[in-house]
């Protein structure tokens, strides 16, 4: 016992290297979204700018298959035209429908389509399913600052990759600094001009990251913005009824305290 | 020991002297609010409030989820998004349920260090603090079991992990863990049951609740002194005392406000701070988590757990006198729970005539060091076990074994207490005195 007291007592003055090394590991950068922080709210352009990206580059492998057509709608989100979430429903594969059990177009009644490719995650909680940032060792001090980084994972994955591929079993990996193990088997999926924005917004690689991994972050987290407002609401009345109890307690107590203070 | 001689509930009207020869409803609820309480509490006395909110909190939202919930290991994990997405305020609910549980933990820990610090626990409140550990056990339960229910990875994993605990047990463990389980694995028997407790159990803590105010209503409170309201008559008692309503139910409601403030600022804004976003993927028993970690609230009870491994000449000694039928995991076990049972021992293991921390030089010490163990424990806890962390949980746990069963019976014979106030009257007089003007009263 007393030396492993010795050693803990050396480990813990010498701060063991394995530790800090276990936390750089993946690396995620911090990126200035506008939802982010008490006041952050979607951008709804960037939200339908993300749904062009997830439509032409990721659905081809990946579903979302919690997420309702109809929320593309909702305001708060990307807040599409009603008749153009009919059209963007229609335009997925077919669902085969519960009652009649025969295939039919989908209407935004439905979801959207779970994952084609078995391996491929599903994507509808995926930024709330990653985390970005952690530690300083394990204190959780670097999320309460920069926010639970989700969406920042996505981001630092789709420009993560180094270029390195290795086949193994038949299977190819690409080797990419943000993903744990550093070895992903899905190719780098996005690069510059990959995708033509309907509004002309400028179409990097850095760029399409950001608007697709803003559109996932709605996705899994489509009420955030009434969310925020509830908050602002009870922060604002908690904060009045607080100062009304504070001042009845003191004129409730003031009497007490006067004959404590005369005795 | 007799009650607070106080003024009893005397009906007026015909009305309630019929009702209160029958049914004494309203002098129950009389004598309850109209209970003398100490007039020095002071702030760490509000979370008794907190705690009686966040039940019915919990209740609340909990019925109103239920509705929308479906236990089944196919339709958990989704029902859970359909809550979120489909139903009206469901992100609210969900949110306030899921950090509930943290506020909840939270208070409870400052209440159970309260009490250790004032030595609440003391004769003759011994039946309020173990009702207290039953609550605090059965919070454990419901809290564990509801963590479940959402079907995540980390919910299906710590089931395993946790409910594997009981497998550790020699001879009958791996039946108890089947007939736990309903079933070999984890899988809809255990999540249907874990629901069926998860309702259950919270009511069963209502009652409980009761019990204890019960309990310290008989006794009366402990206070910051220690030092018992005098109860010879009731003029002597009134001048320690206040009834508790008005003075501390208003008192208590404004801390209640400010705490609401903070927990509603982080539901309103970072309502998955506390959580761990592997629960967010659906539990799949085909793959395990990298680093399966139970919710922060049982951290330090989950670092005691991992201390005990086969390399520390404690267990090492234990395994070979039991001839091998305590080995290193059921020795974590024992230890576990062996770290709430010298808790819930705390009144026959402290030995000291003074009861509040307040008058205790040395003992003052060794609680707020405690208190870092406390700490650092919960911290180590959520770390992997490598490298540095396993000596860190070692010597946080032992020395959790250590403030229980050697500091607290060999202070009470060793160290020379303060001299305590005669009276509560007279601390809360000094206190008044000596209180910053700003915070006292209007200048006469």
């Amino acid at each position: 016992m007393l030396k492993r007291f010795a050693i803990a007592t050396a480990t813990i003055l010498s701060l063991s290297g394995a530790a800090l090394a276990a936390e750089s590991e993946a690396y995620v950068g911090d990126v200035k979204f506008s939802f982010e922080g008490p006041f952050g709210t979607y951008d709804q352009f960037q939200l339908q700018r993300g749904l062009q990206v997830f439509t032409e580059v990721c659905s081809a492998c990946h579903g979302m298959k919690f997420v309702p057509i109809r929320t593309l709608a909702d305001s708060g989100g990307p807040a599409l035209p009603e008749d153009q979430v009919r059209a963007y429903a229609a335009s997925l594969s077919d669902i085969t429908d519960a009652e009649t059990g025969e295939d039919r177009p989908r209407t935004p009644g439905d979801h959207f389509p779970a994952s084609g490719l078995e391996t491929a995650p599903d994507l509808s909680l995926m930024t709330k399913a990653r985390a970005g940032f952690h530690g300083p060792y394990g204190t959780g001090i670097n999320q309460f600052v920069k926010g639970m980084g989700g969406p920042e994972y996505i981001v630092a994955l789709l420009n993560g990759y180094t270029g390195e591929e290795k086949e193994e079993a038949g299977s190819f990996f690409y080797e990419n600094t943000a993903f744990p193990g550093g070895w992903i088997a899905m190719a780098p999926p996005v690069s510059d001009q990959l995708v033509e924005y309907a509004d002309g917004h400028d179409n990097s690689q850095q760029n399409i990251s950001e608007d697709v991994a803003a559109f996932l972050m709605w996705a899994a987290e489509p009420k955030m913005m009434a969310r925020k407002q509830s908050g602002f609401v009870a922060v604002i009345f908690l904060s009045v009824l607080a100062v009304l109890l504070y001042l009845t307690n003191k004129q409730l107590w003031a009497p007490i305290k006067r004959r404590a203070k005369n005795t | 020991m007799a009650g607070i001689p106080h003024d009893h509930y005397e009906p007026k009207s015909g009305a309630a002297k019929w009702l209160h020869s029958r049914l004494p409803i309203v002098g129950l609820a009389y004598d309850t609010l109209m209970l003398p309480t100490p007039k020095n509490l002071n702030w760490m006395w509000i979370w008794g409030i907190v705690l009686t909110f966040c039940l019915a909190m919990m209740i609340v939202t909990g019925i109103t989820l239920a509705m929308h919930y479906t236990p089944h290991v196919d339709q958990a994990f989704a029902s859970v998004e359909h809550i979120t997405r489909d139903v009206n305020g469901g992100h609210m609910l969900r949110y306030l349920h899921q950090n509930g549980a943290s506020l909840f933990f939270v208070a409870v820990y400052l209440h159970i260090f309260r009490s250790l610090y004032y030595g609440s626990y003391k004769a003759p409140r011994e039946v309020t603090w173990i009702i207290g550990m039953l609550i605090y056990l059965a919070m454990m339960a419901t809290a564990f079991m509801g963590y479940v229910l959402p079907w995540g990875q980390m919910s299906f994993w710590g089931a395993t992990v946790i409910t594997g605990l009981f497998g550790a047990i020699p001879f009958i463990g791996p039946d108890i863990q089947t007939w736990l389980l309903g079933g070999p694995a984890v899988d809809n028997a255990t999540l249907n049951r874990f629901f069926s407790l998860h309702y259950l159990l919270p009511f069963v803590i209502a009652a409980l609740v009761a019990i204890h105010i019960w309990a310290f209503h008989t006794t009366g409170n402990n206070n910051p002194t220690g030092v018992e309201v005098r109860r010879a008559s009731k003029a002597e008692a009134e001048k320690d005392t206040l009834p508790f309503w008005p003075y501390f139910v208003i008192k208590d409601l404004f801390a209640l406000a400010l705490v609401l403030l903070v927990f509603f600022a982080i539901v309103g804004f970072m309502p998955n701070y506390l959580g761990h976003p592997d629960n967010y993927i659906e539990a799949n028993p085909l793959s395990t988590p990298a680093h399966i970690v139970p919710e922060w609230y049982f951290l330090p009870f989950y670092a005691i757990l991992r201390a005990f491994t086969a390399d520390v000449w404690v267990v090492m000694l234990v395994d070979w006198a039991s001839f091998g039928i305590i080995d290193a995991k059921f020795f974590g076990v024992l230890a576990m729970f062996g770290s709430i049972a010298v808790m819930a021992m705390a009144p026959w293991l402290d030995t000291s005539s003074v009861r509040s921390g307040r008058y205790r030089p040395m003992f003052k010490w060794y609680f707020w060091l405690l208190a870092v163990d406390f700490v650092v424990l919960t911290w180590v806890g959520a770390m992997p076990t490598e490298g540095i962390y396993p000596y860190i949980s070692l010597i946080g746990s032992a020395y959790w074994f250590a403030y229980f069963l050697i500091i607290l019976p060999l202070l009470g014979v060793i160290e020379k207490p303060l001299a305590t106030p005669a009276t509560i009257e007279e601390d809360f007089n000094a206190y008044v005195a000596h209180e910053p003007r700003g915070l006292s009263q209007p200048a006469e």
